[in-house]
């Protein structure tokens, strides 16, 4: 039961602050999707089971506009071969997040996804990485396969994919996207993806590169994320035991560099609305959450308009400055995934190899030093 | 008896009588005289007016025959005599026009005079001369301490003159001790001439006839010091101190005379600023030239280091490479220490100027020379450490295991030795604060611990990557059931042996943890048969995980959290240590993301083996090799679908053959 990936729902229940949050698990056979609720207030968690027939899960994204639809990238055995192919699902709907879970207890038998649709023949080659239109209506989604980029538009409810347009990596040896993200900005027409140990830039216009981060890292870069508040920044981690934030528009130099963690770095997140927390996941077992005010979008703390005087110079007294704010162990051991809750922007979760999923919360003092 | 007295009384009265004849007559002589003498001593009186009015007569003749003859002292002693007196009776017009010849003559002698001085040429002695004529003559001083000035400005701008050619744009100067040598004796001796001339001519004219003095000397002074300073500056790009410190010690000690006689031009101020600012320029040079002294020994290292081996023959040992690095480095510094020692030496003229013993020794040589160094070569050494690993790695490891011994050696010993030596041979007096021998210790520790964390980094990324491609490129479900070890595994622990025989040579061999009896036995059947049941059982129920992670889980809270990339000590197990766990937590994580067929599995199963039969006898806790090793084969066996492992005996004689 290796668990490859989180996301989480894009969503708010306006009644209780539930965390939904989709986990997979992994069997070499069939794979099992974990749908968990976690009840902030009675700090209650929930999980239902879900079946994912096809194969392994590598990859897992939840469509931002219906909560019931999620793109995997799956491992198939055909003929002693792996292919890694992708695919769009349907949620039950009673285990749809933050839906009336079923009374029945986790022993139940699990419920199967519905197929909506794949992602093309696998011809272009292993599907790495499936990314959804950010602020879009659900139609729209990358997949990165081997060298290709392409872009599909999901059509009759989903249940149709159509390859709209393609780009591919063209260079010495065999060029591999590992992962690829898409902007929230420029009315989401920019997509970032990463191979080996450069960042690429492209428009998905006329997909085309517009920029290229070239050796981004010392090794192989393992993740990226957008800033959600600043247009231009973009963070990056990879095996070279750092974490990179970089301004797209000058692309020699990284803006910061973080060398916290001692092992490789899987993944890296913004906080969705306070963009200087920042959270990354390594090998090292470690969870470290930064805080990175001086490259933020709001450098000199939150802005007061009309509270007195005092408070205002109080804060100019103590200038921010980038720290981390915690590490966390709890887990044993390499944690492969991070994310932050979409819901209560002061919540993340966790996941490490050996099925452990922890979720912890921004320390309360921070927490009220940025809102006040 | 009665008649004898009255006899002689008789005979006294006799000669009262004669005595008084006598004094009359001679009464009566002398007053016949007594006009006779009176008309000597009138005709003596006439006799020497005449003789004056004689010499006054002919005054003009004879001065224009002492100007003829060029006697002008006779001349000027003639006019100052008669002047007087002419001057007291230049009522009468005989007098009168005895005067005005003379004034004539006086004014053809002054012009002669001037004329003389003006022509100069004939050296300063006879200068003074004429200025002291003229002055008697009574010209007025005013002008002439102008004019003498003046004179003595044209004659030693002309040194000057003959100076700058031969500073000239074309290098075949004389060498720097002969330019200071001339300037020496040729403008400074000039100088103190004129100086002293004018000083005796014109003591008269008081503070501010010595002022112009000053203000004359400061001006030319400051030329010649430029021109100085343009002659040393070309000295600095050469190498011979000696050479040097005696040049400036002779322009110092020429210097001092018209010092002492000028103290208001402040000349021997200007002097010893420049010896000053000469000095420190020596040590920055003497700090570059270190500098780069140390780089060229680095390019040395690399060259040898990158020449390659000559099959039988070995070329120099890492050991030897530091052994010469070290020694050319501190003979560098020696020979600096020791050049720059000139300075300060007793004999030399300005050694005993408050800067030379305290600020020179203390801030120059010390802080900014020796420390500077040591300092620059951390520097040097540490900026190893930032570029590669992003540009490729172009600094050979070797040369960083090299560089942290040497940082590592100057640590321990000869940091506190040189700058003992640096104490002892420069007495340093000055009470300004240095930098302590334990700071610049603990600077050069933590240099050489990042070159050796470094070289530890570099050297685990090319085993990881070696690793990685073998196992990224395998196609590891159809692979057939293995009957060796791979290539790869033995190439890793071939370089490994090799990188344990490299820093064997510059590190000691450090502490291990106490080794079980027969370490190389262990297999991992232990693995195979505990951790089977239930794990890959096809009855996959939800709750399982829970159950089966427990157990190692467990064992995970026992052991210690392996720090991968942790900084490492001075020692060659801890290097290797490091350099084996980066490797294997990259296979680890590499194994993960593989899917394995049951032959797949079995293979990793016999490379771990073979790892791990080869591998424990290089790090310092071998429980630590076990411990990664089981996470990668139980990670494969998790990635494998069919995971039915290989016999431990099976396992043990494929180890053994391959």
């Amino acid at each position: 039961m290796i668990i490859s990936d989180l996301t989480v729902d894009k969503r708010v229940n306006v009644d209780i602050i539930s965390i939904p949050l989709k986990i997979i698990q992994k069997s070499m056979v069939i794979a099992h999707i974990h749908v968990i609720d976690f009840d902030d207030e009675n700090n209650i968690i929930n999980k239902n089971v879900l079946l994912h027939q096809a194969g392994e899960i590598w990859h897992i994204s939840a469509s931002p506009a219906d909560k019931g639809v999620l793109a995997t990238c799956y491992n198939k055995t055909a003929d002693g071969k792996v292919v890694t192919c992708a695919a769009v699902w349907r949620m039950p709907a009673e285990l749809e997040p933050g839906g009336h879970e079923s009374p029945e207890d986790a022993a139940s038998p699990a419920h199967a996804l519905e197929l909506l649709c794949h992602l093309g023949p696998a011809a272009h080659g292993s599907t790495a990485c499936v990314a959804w239109e950010p602020a879009g209506d659900g139609k729209r989604v990358i997949s990165l396969a081997d060298n290709h980029i392409l872009l599909w538009d999901l059509q009759e409810s989903s249940s149709q994919a159509v390859l709209a347009s393609s780009a591919s990596l063209e260079g010495k040896g065999q060029l591999k996207f590992t992962t690829g993200r898409w902007s929230p900005h420029h009315n989401c027409t920019q997509v970032a993806t990463a191979n080996d140990t450069a960042v690429r830039g492209w428009d998905t216009r006329t997909m085309s590169q517009i920029y290229c981060i070239e050796s981004a890292h010392g090794q192989l870069v393992r993740d990226l994320d957008f800033n959600p508040n600043k247009q231009y920044y973009l963070a990056s981690c990879g095996d070279d035991c750092r974490v990179k934030f970089w301004d797209t528009r000058n692309v020699t130099e990284p803006v910061k560099t973080l060398e916290e963690h001692s092992h490789w770095v899987w993944g890296v997140r913004y906080n969705h609305s306070h963009d200087q927390l920042v959270l990354t996941g390594s090998s090292d077992s470690r969870v470290i959450l930064s805080n990175m005010v001086s490259i933020s979008s709001e450098p000199f703390g939150h802005l007061v308009d009309d509270d007195d005087l005092s408070e205002q110079e109080e804060r100019s007294q103590e200038p921010p400055q980038d720290s981390v704010i915690a590490t966390y162990e709890e887990h044993e051991d390499s944690v492969y995934a991070v994310d932050w809750s979409s819901a209560d922007p002061w919540l993340f979760a966790s996941l490490s190899y050996d099925g452990r999923l922890v979720i912890n919360r921004v320390p309360r003092a921070l927490k009220y030093h940025i809102l006040l | 008896m009665k008649n004898d007295f009255r006899k002689m009384e008789d005979e006294m009265d006799r000669l009262a009588t004669n005595m008084a004849v006598i004094t009359d007559f001679s009464a009566r002589i002398s007053a016949t005289l007594q006009d006779r003498h009176e008309r000597i001593t009138k005709l003596a009186g006439v006799h020497a007016l005449l003789r004056k009015l004689q010499f006054l007569f002919e005054l003009p003749s004879r001065l224009t025959k002492c100007v003829e003859l060029g006697a002008y002292g006779q001349a000027v002693r003639y006019q100052g005599r008669a002047r007087a007196v002419l001057q007291q009776y230049q009522h009468l017009p005989s007098f009168r026009a005895i005067q005005d010849d003379c004034q004539v003559i006086t004014a053809r002698l002054a012009q002669q005079l001037r004329q003389r001085f003006r022509e100069g040429g004939s050296g300063a002695p006879e200068q003074a001369e004429c200025v002291e004529l003229l002055l008697a003559l009574g010209e007025p001083a005013e002008e002439l301490c102008e004019e003498f000035l003046a004179h003595g400005r044209a004659r030693l701008e002309e040194e000057l003159r003959s100076l700058e050619a031969e500073l000239g744009p074309s290098p075949p100067a004389p060498d720097v001790l002969e330019f200071t040598d001339r300037g020496g004796s040729g403008f400074v001796g000039g100088l103190c001439q004129v100086a002293a001339a004018y000083q005796e001519l014109f003591a008269a004219q008081g503070p501010a006839g010595a002022e112009k003095l000053a203000a004359f000397a400061r001006e030319l002074g400051s030329r010649y010091f430029a021109l100085v300073e343009r002659r040393l500056a070309q000295e600095q790009g050469g190498s011979d101190n000696s050479l040097l410190v005696r040049a400036l010690d002779r322009f110092h000690r020429r210097l001092r005379a018209p010092g002492a006689l000028l103290a208001a031009a402040g000349l021997a101020e200007a002097a010893t600023e420049i010896v000053e600012r000469v000095a420190r320029e020596r040590l920055g040079q003497h700090l570059q030239g270190l500098q780069s002294a140390f780089l060229g020994c680095l390019t040395d290292v690399r060259q040898a280091l990158a020449a390659p081996r000559v099959a039988g023959k070995e070329g120099p040992g890492l050991a030897e490479l530091l052994a010469n690095v070290a020694s050319s480095t501190l003979g560098h510094i020696k020979a600096s220490l020791a050049s720059v020692h000139l300075f300060t030496a007793k004999e030399v003229s300005f050694s005993n100027k408050p800067y030379f013993r305290g600020e020179f020794c203390s801030q120059g040589v010390r802080e900014s020379l020796i420390v500077g160094f040591i300092r620059s070569m951390c520097q040097t050494a540490q900026n190893f450490c930032e570029s590669p690993g992003e540009k490729g790695g172009a600094t050979p490891p070797a040369l960083l295991l090299l560089l942290s011994r040497l940082c590592l050696d100057y640590e321990t010993a000869t940091i506190s030795y040189i700058l003992t030596l640096t104490d002892e041979q420069f007495l340093v007096q000055d009470q300004s604060p240095v930098t302590p021998v334990s700071t610049l210790c603990a600077e050069a520790r933590e240099t050489a611990r990042r070159l050796l964390t470094h070289y530890v980094k570099l050297q685990g990324l090319v085993i990881s990557q070696m690793l990685r491609k073998s196992v990224e490129t395998r196609d590891w479900l159809g692979t057939l059931e293995p009957r060796n070890v791979r290539a790869v595994m033995k190439r890793v622990v071939e370089d490994t042996t090799a990188i344990d025989v490299q820093v064997g040579l510059l590190y000691e061999e450090g502490v291990r943890k106490a080794q079980s009896s027969d370490s190389s036995k262990r297999t991992f059947s232990v693995y195979s048969s505990s951790r089977q049941q239930g794990r890959y059982a096809p009855s996959y129920t939800p709750s399982a995980p829970m159950d089966t992670n427990l157990l190692s889980n467990i064992q995970k809270l026992f052991s210690e959290r392996i720090d991968v990339f942790s900084p490492v000590e001075f020692n060659k197990v801890s290097v290797l240590t490091g350099i084996i766990k980066i490797s294997l937590k990259t296979l680890l994580e590499c194994v993960r993301l593989r899917t394995f067929g049951r032959f797949g599995l079995q293979q990793v199963q016999v490379d771990c083996h073979f790892l791990q039969l080869y591998l424990w006898r290089f790090v310092a806790d071998e429980e630590l090799v076990h411990l990664l090793l089981d996470e990668v084969v139980a990670s494969a066996a998790l990635r494998c679908p069919d995971p039915v492992p290989m016999e431990p005996s099976v396992v043990e004689v494929i180890c053994e053959r391959g």
